[in-house]
This record gives C-alpha cells, sequence and structure tokens, in this order.
C-alpha cells in the first residue's frame, strides 16, 4: 500500500514540476512549488514507513512548517517588488 | 522499492536544473531552485541522513530561496539572454569530460572496499551509540565526531546573513536620503 503510495506521490511531483516548467504565469509556479513541497512532505512520511522507519515523521512535520516561507516571500515579492516592510516601500514609491 | 524511488527523484532533479538553465523569468527561477532544493532533501531522506536533510530544506528551499527573491527584486526579474562564447563553451565541455573521467576511477557506490567504507566507518558504525549516545550515525557524525567541522559551517553561515544584512541595510539608508 505505502508503494502504490509513493508511485503515486511520484507521479504528483513529476506533474507539479511540468507545472512549474510550463507556467505560463508566476501564480502557476509559485502554486507548483507549494504542490511540490506539500507532496516532499508526504513522501518523507511514506518512505519512513515504507523502510520502517517512523521517526521520519517528525521531519516530516517540520518540513510542513518551513514550506510556506518561500511561497509567502514568493507572493510578496510578486505583489510588492519588495521584501522589506510594505510601510518602508509606500514611503519610496512602489515600483510596479 | 527505494533504488526506484532514488532513480525517479534524480530524475526529476535533472528535469528541474535543465528547467533552471533554460527559464529566463527569475522569479519562477527561484521557485525551481526551491523545487530542486526540496528534492535534494528527499534524496538525503533515502539515504537516510534526515538532520541533513532538514539543513536542506531549511536553507536551500527556505533562507536561499527568501535571500534570492530578495536580490531579484533589488536587480531585475528578466535573465539577459547571453551570447555564444565559443571559448568559454570548450572550457566548459573539456572541465565535463574530465570530471566524467575522474569519476571512472571512483570504486562503485557502495563498494565494501572503498576508502570511505574501510577507514574511519566501521569504527563509528560499531562504537558510534556507545561513544555518542546517538541513534542516527549520520547525525552522530555530523554533532558529536565532527562537531568542531559543523561549528566552523556555523560560523561561516552566520557571517554570511551578518554580510548580507548590512548590505541591505546600507542600501534602504541610501534610499531614504534620496527620498529626503
Amino acid at each position: 500500500m505505502f508503494t502504490a503510495a509513493a508511485i503515486g506521490l511520484l507521479v504528483t511531483m513529476a506533474t507539479a514540476l511540468a507545472r512549474a516548467f510550463l507556467g505560463p504565469t508566476i501564480y502557476d509556479r509559485i502554486l507548483a512549488v507549494n504542490v511540490f513541497g506539500t507532496k516532499t512532505v508526504l513522501m518523507i512520511a511514506v518512505v519512513g514507513f515504507l523502510t520502517g522507519r517512523p521517526e521520519f515523521l517528525d521531519v516530516a512535520l517540520v518540513y510542513a512548517l518551513i514550506n510556506f516561507i518561500g511561497v509567502i516571500a514568493a507572493l510578496k515579492v510578486f505583489k510588492y517588488g519588495y521584501l522589506g516592510s510594505v510601510e518602508s516601500n509606500r514611503e519610496n514609491g512602489v515600483r510596479e | 522499492m527505494s533504488e526506484i524511488l532514488d532513480y525517479v527523484l534524480l530524475l526529476l532533479l535533472a528535469a528541474t536544473a535543465i528547467g533552471i538553465v533554460r527559464l529566463r523569468g527569475l522569479i519562477a527561477v527561484v521557485m525551481l531552485s526551491g523545487i530542486y532544493s526540496l528534492l535534494v532533501a528527499s534524496l538525503f531522506i533515502v539515504l537516510d541522513a534526515p538532520d541533513v536533510a532538514l539543513t536542506e530544506a531549511a536553507v536551500g528551499a527556505g533562507a536561499a530561496t527568501i535571500l534570492m527573491l530578495g536580490t531579484v527584486a533589488l536587480t531585475t526579474r528578466e535573465e539577459k539572454r547571453a551570447r555564444f562564447r565559443p571559448v568559454s563553451f570548450l572550457v566548459v565541455v573539456v572541465t565535463g569530460l574530465m570530471l566524467i573521467y575522474g569519476t571512472s576511477s571512483l570504486p562503485p557506490f557502495g563498494a565494501e572496499d572503498a576508502p570511505a567504507q574501510v577507514h574511519v566507518g566501521p569504527r563509528y558504525l560499531t562504537e558510534g551509540y556507545e561513544q555518542t549516545g546517538v541513534p542516527n550515525i549520520v547525525t552522530a557524525v555530523l554533532a558529536s565526531y565532527r562537531g568542531f567541522d559543523t561549528l566552523g559551517e556555523v560560523v561561516v553561515i552566520l557571517s554570511a546573513g551578518v554580510g548580507v544584512l548590512m548590505l541591505l541595510a546600507g542600501r534602504r539608508r541610501a534610499q531614504g536620503e534620496k527620498g529626503q
């Protein structure tokens, strides 16, 4: 059963990767990265059970915690064009 | 199963690397390099090195992505089309061929009589748990046997972070003065 789950996850990873290549908009790519991160979390959990080391679940949990940081940073850069605080950005004038 | 997993992950890794080289939109490239780092982290997990995988995910997919996005925000979002330089291309091809030739004299992956397996490896495996009390042998080597090495790496990463912060702070101050 875990083998089937791993195969399914690999297929999903490949399709998410294809979406990240093809785009066409930046939101498709950001979504692809988010999906890929989630699949990595699941893959680590499945590999842990597949190889009889369920303690990998802790690693998967930490991945899930840090997964969204990059996505939020990317969305912020795309929306405001700057990674600093929004207030200092308004003072300097937002570049569109 | 683990072997198939390795091959598929390596295949996805190669595809991601080609995508990073081919794409011109730099935000997309940063996103793909995040995926690359997640894939490398999965490979580390398959190789039973969860701590290395955690570091890779935190630094590669987390911190490096944000640093690169900051750079993209400060510079430009589109990569300029590079001119084809025959001399550089030749140097890269020759270096690549030499590296591939160099791998032919390496022992095969996982060979029992490889120097990595007969030097200090057996002692780590047999006495590692009694000497350090850490159940995972990769963690024991990283955090205990090579503790000073890891400490040095932490110092390098800290000084790199401080340098980046100083660069960003200097730029922001210059911008503020210009605004007034």
